[in-house]
């Protein structure tokens, strides 16, 4: 296959998988927004821009208001930010309209039917009453194009070039969420068991949507070590550092045997599988939660740069 | 149901408001088809083209938003025996459109006959003298061709234009029947129409018959050449890109290589042999043509003159769609083919020559007058909508450059009806078939690509100029 496709195909699916991660970071934003006073949702709604990276273009354009119809709109739809859920959208569309050939009618179908309905829904500003519906819309929609991938598509390197784009991105957001809430919750780690803490750390999980199967894995008990397990190296929860690398172990796996031999990529890909396998959360505590996520994002990013560069996306 | 207008020949009611013979079955089934039925299949339509993202871009459109084609439902049917003479006349055309490009650019016999001027080919941007002296591999110029007919009367189809260069809209073709045989199955069984969809399949093996010398014995490498998402055609070239099983290439991804023209893969540079370039000559080969073209390939015409790859259609075609030289159609395919035309031209007056500037320049308000190196519907002048402002512009514009025009009358298309609120509704239509040519042969697919202008009375089709399309149906025997 063409390297541009592969690079198409690739940023395709980062492109939906950023797009979907946004909806239960905003839900969550939201939620700690309705239950707390003003201060703390203003406090709440920063961490979500901070998580995204937005924070610089965010208070060049509203200072240091963190309404939340502001950030909710600047994260969705405002021109002013490039990275915006729309532009997310549209930006995957343009690559599938570019790896056309590579992907499935239904695969094509479900992503150009995501942008319809996604420009409709973000062609005026988003309220609090049709947040709900926008962010459901995000959830389904992502859901759809996934089903087409699982259900229609070829499991060649097209299939696996696609599956290391969302699993890349989905690993990095993960790690973003724990490291921007790390500081939020610094001062908790010192008093698990607080009522503050539960609920900043029940955020965090709802972040990623992954309440649920926490409390349902422990039996309700919110406890920061646990949560923080859970994210990293549980290889059972699909949002957690360890599945995602589980994930990337597999596909380049699959192209390795495809191409006939291994990469460059592998050798970064090994390390990281190996240091999620090897370690435990009292080590990482031990060595710093944020170090410990600083390095793997770092890692992350050099595995994504070195698959570009191995199969060639670019000249 | 209604009558067509009395002035122009309609395809599917005779003047007196009797179906004739090719829509019987059509119009039977019409009959028991409940309207509001047909008209939430419309709705339908729209949504799985919208949906399926069978669009196309307009040029000159700012935010370069995608448009669709409108899709009218009711088919446009033409029968065995009037399909039988359309191939030999097409058949005959293409032959001889192969063997004129093949002469212009080796002795050029017929301008030393004299039947045709050589001025034609002086300075004209269409004729590229890179060409001169080579043959393209097999011997083909135009391996794909698309020839514009428009039909006057019972037996009377007349070529518009020939599309040698880069025709384009075979794709509606084929989504147009998918279209129609996924809304009305019912109707194909009553109806027995020949198959289209085997063209693109039809089309790699036409132009996997093109190997160049350079070409090892393996699997041929056939790739699209696109200039990319943002031109007008994007979607045709995936479409077909995928239908053959081919790569969907843009210039950013080829290089020369070993004296073959490469594409960059995930596993390193890998050979074409064929390269179907939806990409006009000019942007071809910065090293050739235009210097800061960014769409085409640094030095791929020496590596297609060496014989290290297959250009599909052949740069230096687009001499064949000049506007001038297809007045001289009916001389150039006596003089190839030693036959007379089966197919009539449209009557043209070559502004060029004074006599018939003149008459062009005092019958400017009933005539259709053309640019000879335009295409798509674009700078024309339709005498009968103009207004005498626009007309009196248009004449400054051909007096001042006469050699850049030509003019033919305003024909009488024929018309089918259209599906309007009010029931059946004649339009004018044309008609595009779509022609493979290889080493084994001519291959024309069974019906084409029906244009419709949409606005009632309007000759212009051309989809930029908001026409339409309907499914081409060519009855089984």
């Amino acid at each position: 296959m063409l390297g541009r496709s592969a690079n198409g195909i690739f940023w395709l699916f980062r492109n939906l998988e950023r797009a979907e991660n946004t909806a239960p970071l905003i839900e969550a934003g939201f939620r700690m927004a309705l239950t707390r006073d003003a201060r703390d949702a203003s406090d709440e709604w920063r961490s979500v821009i901070v998580t995204l990276g937005l924070r610089g273009l965010y208070e060049a354009k509203f200072g240091t208001d963190y309404a939340g119809p502001n950030v909710i709109n600047f994260i969705l739809r405002d021109k002013d930010n490039p990275g915006n859920v729309l532009t997310m959208c549209e930006l995957a569309r343009t690559n599938a309209r570019m790896v056309r050939a590579g992907i499935t009618r239904e695969v094509w179908e479900s992503v150009n039917d995501s942008w319809l309905k996604m420009r409709e829904l973000l062609a005026r500003p988003v309220t609090e009453t049709r947040l709900g519906d926008v962010l459901d819309t995000i959830r389904r929609q992502s859901t759809q194009v996934r089903g087409a991938m699982e259900g229609t598509m070829l499991r060649n390197e097209i299939y696996n070039f696609a599956r290391i784009g969302s699993f890349i991105e989905r690993a990095d957001n993960t790690a973003r969420i724990l490291d921007v809430k790390y500081y939020v919750l610094l001062p908790s780690i010192s008093y698990v068991g607080s009522s503050l803490d539960n609920v900043q750390w029940e955020n965090v999980l709802r972040s990623l949507a992954g309440e649920r199967a926490y409390r349902w894995l422990n039996a309700g008990r919110m406890e920061a070590r646990g949560i923080a397990e859970f994210l990293i190296l549980d290889s059972r929860f699909p949002r957690s550092l360890a599945f995602c690398y589980g994930k990337l172990r597999s596909n380049l796996a699959h192209l390795a045997r495809e191409y006939g031999g291994e990469s460059e990529a592998h050798a970064i890909l090994r390390e990281a599988d190996c240091d999620l396998h090897q370690t435990t959360i009292d080590a990482i505590f031990e060595q710093g939660l944020h170090e410990y996520i600083a390095q793997f994002i770092s890692r992350n990013t050099r595995l994504a740069n070195q698959i570009q560069y191995d199969y060639r996306f670019i000249d | 149901m209604k009558a067509a207008s009395p002035s122009s020949y309609d395809e599917m009611f005779t003047a007196d408001g009797a179906v004739r013979p090719a829509y019987r079955g059509y119009s039977e089934w019409y009959q028991e088809q409940p309207a509001d039925l047909l008209r939430r299949k419309g709705t339908e339509a729209e949504a799985f083209f919208r949906r399926t993202g069978i669009t196309f871009n307009v040029y000159g459109n700012e935010d370069a938003e995608e448009r669709l084609i409108p899709f009218d439902m009711v088919p446009r049917i033409i029968t065995a025996h009037q399909w039988r003479r359309l191939s030999r006349g097409i058949e005959q055309r293409v032959r001889a459109l192969n063997a004129f490009l093949h002469d212009l650019y080796h002795r050029q016999e017929i301008v030393r006959s004299g039947r045709l001027p050589a001025r034609l080919l002086e300075k004209n941007p269409a004729f590229l003298p890179q060409m001169v002296g080579f043959t393209p591999p097999g011997g083909v110029y135009t391996h794909i061709v698309g020839i514009d007919l428009v039909r006057t009367g019972e037996d009377e189809f007349m070529v518009l234009e020939d599309n040698a260069r880069t025709p384009s809209g075979v794709s509606y073709m084929l989504e147009n029947r998918e279209t129609m045989m996924a809304m009305f199955p019912e109707l194909f069984t009553r109806v027995r129409v020949r198959e289209v969809s085997d063209y693109p399949r039809r089309l790699a093996r036409s132009l996997a018959a093109c190997l160049p010398p350079a070409a090892k014995g393996h699997q041929p490498v056939v790739a699209v050449l696109t200039p990319g998402i943002y031109n007008s055609a994007y979607f045709e070239h995936a479409f077909l890109a995928d239908q053959m099983g081919a790569e969907l290439v843009e210039g950013s991804d080829l290089r020369v290589e070993n004296g073959r023209i490469a594409m960059r893969t995930t596993r390193g540079y890998q050979p074409i042999d064929v390269l179907y370039r939806r990409v006009d000559d000019d942007y071809l080969d910065p090293l050739t043509f235009k210097p800061e073209s960014q769409l085409g390939v640094s030095g791929i015409m020496d590596v297609y003159r060496a014989g290290g790859i297959t250009i599909a259609n052949a740069p230096g075609t687009g001499i064949a769609d000049d506007k001038a030289i297809y007045s001289f159609m009916p001389e150039i395919v006596e003089f190839y083919t030693g036959e007379k035309p089966i197919l009539q031209n449209v009557p043209t007056w070559r502004c060029s020559e004074p006599d018939a500037l003149k008459y062009v320049l005092e019958h400017l308000s009933e005539l259709v007058v053309k640019e000879v190196h335009g295409s798509g519907g674009y700078g024309m002048l339709i005498g009968p909508t103009s207004s005498k402002k626009e007309i009196a512009a248009f004449a400054a514009k051909l007096a001042a450059r006469p050699h850049n025009y030509i003019a033919q009358p305003t024909l009488s298309l024929s018309t089918v009806p259209i599906l309007s609120r009010a029931g059946l509704t004649p339009r004018h239509v044309d008609l595009r078939p779509f022609v493979l040519v290889s080493p084994a042969g001519i291959d024309i697919t069974p019906g084409g690509l029906t244009r419709v202008a949409l606005k009632k009375g309007s000759l212009v089709v051309n989809s930029s100029q908001g026409g339409g399309t309907k499914d081409s149906w060519v009855l089984d025997d």
